[in-house]
């Protein structure tokens, strides 16, 4: 039987229409293309009038296929699927093209764009023939959810879970949850003390019923899809067991190695060879740094099994791999520390004087190396002048573009704790101040008043070379004021670089693994950039916090809360329906050849070695088609994309060139030749 | 072909038996399916128990003229092989094809073009001046080229033209079965005359085969394939138990019809893809393509380059060996001026086909 098209043109206000005569789509695919029913244009397709008109349409003429030619299927597939469903017709059997964002807006050309529109409806009247009723699988809600990442953003979201009474997962790769937030001393724009709001949260987290934490642990694996994932936790040995360490210390004091700790403590402080990061780390249980133990350098030592009273250091501990299912996945990874040696020009590394924002972070904190002291590298001299430098590997073309977004405010919070903690002048030296959240402004226009100096203008250099005798013993910064507009060098005491927050270096891989992308810079993609800032593209895996761009602490909390809600939202559902477009093997077809075992980004085929044939698990299976186009046999089919629709559509957008091939008749050779040896 | 007038008419002599009468044919190819036939032994004589055999160039005398004059639909099958690369075969396909029940692509030349499809990727003029102009054992001063008509003092000479593009048969006329390989294995060819003495076919269009690949009758262990390197045959021998596409090379039964029992892999010698794509696969060396740049083991562009460059230098030659004539684009592209009759490139089909892969082929390239 013929099937019977629907075809509806869009003019999207003047959007499609400036450019495409519409009414000329129409009327043409109307009168020309075979099988098509009803062809119209309208103004708003997507309007309920638009709406309404197709699905009357379909109730009346007993249309069995659709095709609307208007803006993107990602706005508005769903759209017309829904109108489909409304009319009792499976919503498979709709076919969009996009003739606004492929067409009229990449046209200049009315003429030509009118033709390509027709090649395009044309391919879409042609596949949509082919297309076949799908119906969408329906799986259920594992209630417990996976969070990784135990910064402010994955705490936050964990406890907006837990305390809903759902399972949470929390998994953190350093031996303490906290994030960066444990290292800071106090907040701006408020100055409350970090570890005061922070560590609060960190011990209800630490001793809630529905959180099971793995520290010292990262994802490992990830497989299977929205309601259902199975996950790998790769949990590294501490070397302490955790049932019978009571977090006394006494390993810790007792631990004759001591090195420097340029993880917590920025390379301002040490730690021994079994430490805790800090005191109120979550647990509290301790970690054997095996690259510094003298056991494991030397095979001697064992203080610390000898000294813990609870017989709780335990040295042939082996790492873990824990395996576990989970509905949804929160990715609260985080930020890295641009590293400052990428520009030598100001003198990290080089020059003693010359420090990073962390560094500084801890120097401030009572409980820091300095216990809390403003000093110079030597350990004593308070600095009588410090100079802050902004956007340090932020806003700049060689090494990150982006603004790092929270290091002007953390510039102003550091002046402040110098000219509270010292009697130095203070000289921040910046591009652009940028203080445009709720009292950022207000506490820039107190920092002007306490008297922090403000130089505007990207800081050239930062050097010890003297030109004259007041720059003796001093680093001078190299600066062109661009509010003078002459160039300054200024002596001080100590400098402060403003370093950028960086997407974590793995942040690619570990998105690979649960199937979300990055931008080119290594921050995640979220689903939408406005409207739909914590959910990815890969349903069932949500983004918080830092991992997804630059934000200060209130935003990366609203956004753990906001992944959380979301988690919920699927939680109460109890259901999720998963699209039918997947892949399947002819087991007849497949010869076994394995081609395709380790090509699913989602991990969703095996290999069945009794029978020899590769098979798609179809609850794990996202239809990307990959295995599709690697099968040398044909034996997968990609629902919704099978080679016969594919062919139609090239054959549909190809209407013109077919039209005018068909006409010239076969040549003939000359006709005394046809039997020449024939008799 | 120049038969003699002696020979008694076929078509006095199957109507005097009342058996099935079976022709066999001979156009664009090397001959080798012709032995292959014989090759089934004693099964021949079986073969000539149960039909006659009407017209057989290769074998036995035979004159066209004889067919011309047989009713339509007068020879029951018809085992055509080669492929269409002259104006007589064009003539012969379209009168065996009229004058039989059952046509039969047998082979890959008929099948998917084979060897001489290779020469698609040069045009008619190419090809002469390859051959008569500037071949290394061709002396031709003069540059004579095949005429198609020659005047002489003795009368007129005619040959056939010899169009640009070879075409397979089912470009050329619809053919009812496909015996793929190259040539057929002796026992596949029993198996299909077997059926159609018994009657018990599959639906026309159909390639008699299995419908999954080489690997499935390759008795050689495999597992995930990561590919570092390709090698060609000459530069390793590879162990004799791992599967050859494992060991880097490029091995074509992951693509490739089964039938032949792994004839080539069972040798160490890797499947060069002779039996053509699987069933519903309208592009062999497409398949091949994308299958083997899905397992590529590199990371960066330059690398990947490097790892086809250096492993696949004639990636025609090794993905469209044997199916160049019959896959998307049939050809390489021709100057226009180049496009004599016959030979207008992909758009040279002017039948519709029987195989619903060439079908979806050709209708992709309309
Ligand atoms: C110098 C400085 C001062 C700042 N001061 C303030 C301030 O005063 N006020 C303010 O609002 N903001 C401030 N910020 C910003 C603040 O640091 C961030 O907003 C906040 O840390 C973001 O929290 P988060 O949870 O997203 O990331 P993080 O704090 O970076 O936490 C991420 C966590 O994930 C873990 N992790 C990373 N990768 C993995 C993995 N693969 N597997 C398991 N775990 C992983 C990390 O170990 C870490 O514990 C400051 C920033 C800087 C640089
Ligand atoms: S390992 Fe033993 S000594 Fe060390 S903190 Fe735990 S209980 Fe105390
Ligand atoms: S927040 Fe300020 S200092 Fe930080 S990168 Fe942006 S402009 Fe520069
Ligand atoms: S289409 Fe194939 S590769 Fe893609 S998700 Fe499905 S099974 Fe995996
Ligand atoms: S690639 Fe195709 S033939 Fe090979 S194992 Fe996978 S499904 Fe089977
Ligand atoms: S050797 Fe060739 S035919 Fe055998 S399993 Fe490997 S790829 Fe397949």
């Amino acid at each position: 039987m013929a099937e019977k098209v629907g075809v509806y043109v869009c003019h999207c206000g003047s959007n499609i229409a400036g450019m495409v005569d519409v009414e000329d789509v129409a009327r043409w695919a109307g009168e020309n293309l075979p099988d098509v029913a009803v062809a119209r244009d309208y103004k708003f397709m997507c309007s309920s009038l638009g709406q309404a008109m197709i699905e009357e349409d379909i109730k009346k003429h007993g249309l069995t296929r659709v095709v609307v030619a208007a803006c993107s299927p990602h706005l508005h597939e769903k759209t017309f699927r829904r109108v489909c469903e409304n009319a009792n017709l499976n919503p498979y059997l709709c076919q969009m093209t996009n003739i606004r964002e492929h067409c009229s807006w990449v046209s200049v050309d009315r003429a030509k764009a009118t033709v390509k529109a027709k090649a395009m409806v044309a391919a879409a009247v042609e596949r949509v023939k082919k297309q076949q009723p799908l119906e969408p699988m329906s799986v259920q809600v594992n209630p417990a959810t996976l969070v990784v990442g135990g910064g402010i953003a994955g705490l936050q979201a964990t406890l907006e879970l837990a305390d809903a009474g759902y399972p949470v997962y929390l998994v953190e790769r350093r031996p303490s949850i906290g994030g960066h937030m444990a290292q800071f001393d106090k907040t701006f724009p408020t100055l409350d003390c970090s570890a005061c709001i922070l560590t609060p949260k960190m011990s209800e987290v630490g001793q809630h019923p529905n959180v099971t934490m793995f520290t010292y642990s990262e994802l490992e694996e990830v497989s299977g899809s929205v309601g259902h994932f199975k996950v790998k936790i790769h949990k590294k040995a501490r070397y302490v067991d955790e049932a019978k360490c009571t977090g006394c210390g006494i390993c810790v004091e007792k631990c004759p190695r001591k090195v420097i700790d340029d993880d917590f403590e920025s390379g301002l402080g040490y730690r021994k060879a079994i430490y805790t990061p800090f005191p109120q780390a979550v647990p509290r249980i301790p970690v054997i740094d095996t690259t510094s133990c003298i056991w494991f350098e030397r095979g001697k030592c064992r203080a610390c099994e000898k000294l813990c009273p609870t017989g709780a250091v335990a040295f042939d501990q082996k790492d873990e791999h824990i395996e576990l299912d989970v509905g949804n996945i929160i990715i609260a990874t985080g930020w890295e520390l641009f590293d400052c040696r990428r520009l030598p020009q100001y003198g990290y590394g080089r020059l003693a004087n010359v420090f990073t924002n962390m560094e500084f972070e801890r120097m401030c904190n009572a409980a820091g190396p300095t216990g809390g002291k403003i000093v110079l590298r030597d350990g004593k001299t308070e600095p009588k002048s410090v100079a802050i430098i902004h956007c340090v590997g932020s806003r700049d073309v060689n090494t990150n573009e982006h603004c790092s977004a929270v290091c002007c405010m953390a510039a102003l919070k550091f002046g402040h704790l110098v000219m509270e903690k010292t009697s130095a002048e203070v000289y921040s030296f910046y591009i652009d101040m940028r203080t445009n959240q709720k009292s950022y402004e207000e506490f820039y226009q107190r920092l002007l008043e306490e008297g922090m100096h403000f130089v505007r203008g990207r800081v050239a250099e930062v050097t010890d070379a003297a030109r004259k005798p007041e720059e003796e013993g001093k680093l001078i910064v190299q600066v062109e004021d661009t509010l003078v507009g002459k160039q300054r060098r200024i002596p001080v005491d100590m400098v402060v670089l403003m370093a950028a927050l960086e997407p974590q270096r793995d942040a690619k891989e570990l998105g690979i693994k649960c199937g979300i992308s990055c931008s080119m810079a290594g921050w995640y993609t979220e689903r939408h950039p406005k409207l739909d800032p914590v959910a990815t593209m890969t349903d069932g895996v949500f983004v918080a916090g830092t991992c997804q761009g630059p934000k200060d602490i209130p935003a990366s909390v609203a956004q753990g809360a906001a992944a959380a809600a979301r988690v919920m939202g699927m939680i109460t559902k109890g259901a999720v329906m998963i699209e039918p477009v997947v892949a399947s093997i002819t087991e007849e077809l497949c010869s076994g050849c394995r081609i395709c075992n380790n090509l699913c980004p989602y991990n969703a085929i095996e290999y069945d070695e009794e029978k020899g044939v590769s098979r798609v698990i179809t609850s794990m299976c996202k239809g990307c088609g990959t295995c599709v186009a690697a099968c040398p046999a044909g034996a997968i089919t990609g629902a919704h994309f099978t080679n016969d629709q594919i062919l139609s559509e090239i054959r549909g957008a190809l209407w013109d060139a077919h039209a005018s091939a068909a006409a010239p008749a076969q040549a003939q050779a000359p006709a005394a030749a046809q039997t020449a040896s024939g008799s | 072909m120049n038969p003699t007038p002696s020979t008694p008419t076929p078509s006095t002599a199957s109507s005097a038996s009342g058996k099935p009468k079976l022709a066999l044919y001979w156009a664009a190819s090397c001959g080798g399916c012709e032995i292959a036939v014989l090759a089934i032994n004693e099964k021949i004589l079986d073969v000539a128990a149960a039909f006659d055999i009407v017209f057989w160039p290769c074998v036995m005398d035979g004159k066209v003229r004889d067919i011309e004059r047989m009713p339509d639909g007068g020879i029951d099958v018809c085992l055509f092989n080669g492929g269409i690369r002259t104006s007589e075969q064009e003539y012969m396909a379209q009168l065996l094809r009229r004058k039989s029940k059952v046509l039969v692509a047998f082979g890959s030349c008929a099948h998917e073009g084979c060897i001489p499809g290779l020469a698609n990727l040069s045009s008619r003029e190419e090809i002469f001046q390859a051959v008569y102009g500037n071949g290394q054992s061709t002396e031709n001063p003069q540059e004579l080229r095949p005429q198609v008509q020659t005047h002489t003092p003795e009368g007129e000479i005619l040959l056939p033209y010899f169009y640009d593009t070879l075409r397979t048969l089912d470009q050329t006329v619809p053919v009812d079965y496909y015996l793929p390989g190259c040539p057929p294995e002796a026992e596949n060819i029993w198996k299909a005359i077997e059926a159609i003495v018994s009657g018990k076919l599959p639906p026309r269009g159909t390639v008699l085969g299995p419908t999954t690949t080489v690997c499935d009758e390759c008795p050689r262990k495999r597992s995930e394939k990561k590919i570092q390197q390709f090698k060609r045959t000459w530069q390793t021998v590879p162990d004799e138990e791992t599967c050859l596409l494992e060991q880097g090379l490029v091995c074509c039964g992951i693509a490739t019809r089964a039938g032949c029992g792994a004839l080539c892999p069972r040798v160490n010698s890797p499947c060069i893809g002779c039996h053509g794509p699987n069933v519903d696969v309208p592009d062999f060396g497409a398949r091949m393509m994308t299958a083997l740049s899905s397992v590529l083991d590199a990371n960066t562009p330059e690398e990947i380059e490097r790892i086809l460059t250096e492993g696949i230098p004639d990636p025609v030659g090794v993905f469209y060996r044997f199916s160049l004539a019959a896959s998307l684009l049939r050809r390489s592209r021709l100057r226009k001026k180049e496009v004599g009759p016959g030979g207008n490139g992909g758009n040279g089909a002017n039948q519709p086909t029987g195989s619903p892969a060439v079908e979806k082929a050709s209708a992709a390239r309309r």
